[in-house]
């Protein structure tokens, strides 16, 4: 590598950092993330330009940084936040991904989108509200797809004198009923996204908060996803077959190609495939035309075996002793996200991994009443329930617990007749 | 490399193998995708992902550029050479073909041909039946972007809903589209214009010498400047300049405006955008400051 100029040469890299913010409609959460962007030096000379016309047209004095979020036309015609959006930027050590969810109770559908892929999840609180419905049903959600570390941000601080008293009272009603859910890893930090205390910079007006920054957080907190050791799992997406007249060494070359979902794997492992069983080694882990001794959680990668086996997409390899479960009947968490309602008698479409099968709705065991936290009966499934179901699969699947392995414990629900993704569903 | 002891992934080595992985997604679902490569930088990074994607087999889609007519020659003999080193097939499908048929139509004949590409895209991936396009597309780029999904679909006229999106949950992609459909495919969705320059860095990957610092004459208009050519003329009264000059993004020339700059080498150029103060498309592109939604109207109309 050259020597970059005017930019050390070799940058820490801490590697990248998804995280996603949720909050009711006025908690500031534009305006954290604006904040992120604006105090990191993300928001260049000509879009701060735009606002502060647009700002300006509005009426307001000052940047109003939500508009930096506010994408679409519907949503700039509204004043609010209709989609998920994903925002950049840097710290120089580590790069973040921001999925920004909208707060509306209609939305929740998005909110599930935006945790699916989070590390972590910023639940805004307005200090001067205190713990809402929405901020009860946001926790559980980001609970429910498994978000590893929770901070709340009790914003708005300005608004109460930054008053400690407030801040340990909104805690202590918060830590109640994340006990009650199990939620364990939590952050709080008292701040003003407006003003910019405790974000990027401490401020002076929050001196009895001794925890650190948010960015502090941020920079600190693990993607943990690929800490722990989990099993190996690899599921095949594409089988390379060259079969280059020119080339007699390719005619035999048969690469499995695929991310590993989990784990670690090495040259010379023992591995199983599924659904055959067969049995076999690592003869070679390959990047591009390269080889390396290991690949790990994440990589894309090509594997070579020792014995011709026919695999194909859909297939998943394994170290052999650590297998998941190969099952075609599934009890799991349904998050529903169509319109059109789940019918129990129509057959639907699960994408687990890379593999499709046929599934039938088994039954409805309890639909979540997520303001309550309470257990109903339901016969159907309407947008944004959330409830535990079975499902009977035509083929099938190779699965771990979704509290276990996110990878393998994940699926989607596919309407047929209309090729939508309707339902998101977690293996229990 | 990664160290192989530490396990976690440098951010660009994430950003690679997700952009891998979803190149991968659209072979293993789609029947008969393409990629639209145009010879600029963010298409160069695309394919060496699709390179280590796939090798040491071929591409299991070929190559598409729609041709404006208004290209630099730089950037198109760059196109040409590139595809034929890698010994994948190119097909280029020209606005001004539709021009010819009647299917475009200018409003004068010095109206950006940039925004009608969209219909030479539309008849190109109905002549192959297409029914995937891999493009380039960032989320940095444009805030109706930063809202589209990896995995985009488009209606039978090529129209994206942006309030009708399908949701894309964890690494689960939904390829799945009828007849005449089809799904438009962005892997370095979440890489932003500075990891595009430091991948180009890492991966030593060649680019047209447009991108480098280099003198050209220019006139300035509306705050920006506009390279004089045959196809934009200086005209009267306009002051010709000889400046050095870099091109962010390459494009119809009719609307990429290059900007002032003495980095001729990328690290240079990666210096330079470290601390450069005005976003991609509001320093280059002409077209997009027309309103602020018209990149999601273009969008909605069946642009890339």
């Amino acid at each position: 590598m050259s020597a970059i100029e005017n930019i050390p040469a070799e940058i820490q890299d801490n590697g990248l950092l998804r995280f996603l913010t949720c909050g009711s409609v006025d908690d500031g959460k534009s305006t954290l993330i604006g904040r992120l962007l604006f105090d990191s030096k993300t928001i260049l000379a000509d879009t701060l330009h735009a606002m502060e016309r647009t700002s300006k047209k509005r009426g307001m004095e000052a940047i109003d940084l939500s508009l930096l979020t506010d994408g679409l036309q519907a949503e700039r015609e509204q004043g609010i936040t209709i989609d998920v959006a994903y925002r950049y930027f840097t710290t120089g050590t580590r790069k973040y991904i921001i999925a920004d969810a909208p707060g509306h109770e209609q939305y929740t559908r998005n909110m599930v989108t935006a945790a699916s892929t989070a590390d972590l999840a910023i639940i805004l609180i307005d200090a001067r509200k205190g713990v809402l419905t929405q901020t009860r049903r946001h926790s559980y959600l980001a609970h429910l797809v498994n978000i590893p570390h929770i901070v709340v941000a009790i914003n708005k601080m300005d608004l109460v004198d930054y008053s400690q008293e407030v801040f340990d009272r909104i805690m202590a009603d918060y830590l109640a009923f994340a006990a009650r859910l199990g939620i364990e890893d939590v952050h709080f930090i008292p701040l003003s996204a407006l003003n910019g205390d405790m974000i990027v910079d401490r401020g002076e007006r929050l001196d009895w908060y001794r925890g650190p920054t948010l960015i502090d957080l941020l920079e600190a907190a693990s993607a943990s996803h690929v800490d722990h050791q989990e099993s190996f799992r690899f599921p095949v997406q594409y089988v390379c077959r060259p079969q280059d007249a020119a080339n007699p060494e390719l005619h035999d070359y048969r690469g499995f190609m695929g991310r590993v979902e989990s784990g670690v794997v090495a040259i010379g492992d023992a591995v199983t495939v599924l659904p055959s069983g067969r049995e076999t080694h690592v003869k070679d882990i390959q990047i591009n035309t390269g080889s390396l001794p290991q690949a790990f959680a994440e990589q894309s990668i090509t594997l070579l075996l020792d014995d011709e086996i026919d695999i194909s997409r859909g297939d998943m390899i394994v170290k052999t002793g650590e297998l998941p479960s190969v099952t075609k009947q599934i009890d799991a968490m349904l998050c529903w996200l169509s319109e059109s309602p789940l019918d129990p008698r129509r057959k639907y479409l699960i994408r687990h991994t890379t593999r499709d099968s046929k599934a039938m709705l088994a039954g409805i065991e309890f639909r979540m009443d997520i303001n309550t936290m309470e257990h109903q009966a339901a016969e159907k499934l309407a947008m944004n329930d959330i409830a535990k179901v079975s499902f009977k699969l035509a083929q099938p699947i190779f699965a771990d617990s979704y509290a276990e392995n996110r990878g393998t414990g994940a699926f989607i629900v596919i309407d047929e007749s209309s090729n939508n993704t309707v339902g998101a569903g977690m293996i229990l | 490399m990664t160290t192989l002891t530490k396990q976690t992934l440098s951010h660009l080595d994430w950003l690679e193998s997700e952009a891998i992985h979803i190149m991968r997604e659209v072979a293993g679902q789609c029947s008969n995708p393409v990629l639209l490569f145009s010879g600029g930088k963010d298409s160069i990074c695309m394919l060496r992902i699709a390179e280590k994607a796939f090798r040491p087999g071929r591409f299991p889609f070929p190559l598409m550029h729609i041709d404006t007519g208004h290209n630099y020659k730089e950037v198109t003999d760059f196109r040409d050479k590139r595809a034929a080193e890698l010994g994948e097939r190119l097909i280029v499908r020209s606005v001004e073909d539709s021009m010819a048929r009647g299917t475009v139509v200018l409003k004068s004949a010095d109206e950006s041909r940039n925004k009608h590409q969209s219909v030479t895209l539309l008849e190109a991936i109905e002549e192959f039946g297409f029914d995937a396009c891999i493009g380039g597309a960032r989320r940095d780029e444009e805030k109706a972007r930063a809202k589209e999904r990896i995995f985009s679909f488009r209606d039978e006229f090529g129209q994206w809903d942006p309030k009708n999106q399908r949701p894309e949950l964890w690494d689960l992609y939904n390829a799945r589209s009828f007849k005449g459909e089809n799904i438009r495919v962005f892997p370095i969705s979440n890489w932003t214009e500075f990891d595009v320059w430091q991948y180009i860095e890492r991966e030593q990957l060649e680019l047209p010498s447009i991108y480098y610092a280099h003198v050209r004459a220019i006139v300035r208009r509306q705050g920006g400047m506009l390279p004089v050519t045959d196809i934009t003329p200086a005209r009267p009264g306009d002051t010709i300049e000889n400046v050095r000059v870099r091109f962010r993004t390459v494009g119809d020339i009719t609307c990429t405006a290059p900007v002032e700059s003495d980095a001729d080498t990328i690290a240079r150029i990666i210096a330079e955008t470290a601390i450069t103060t005005i976003t991609e498309r509001g320093a280059t592109r002409l077209d997009d400051q027309t309103s602020e939604a018209s990149m999601e109207q273009r969008k909605k109309e069946g642009y890339f």
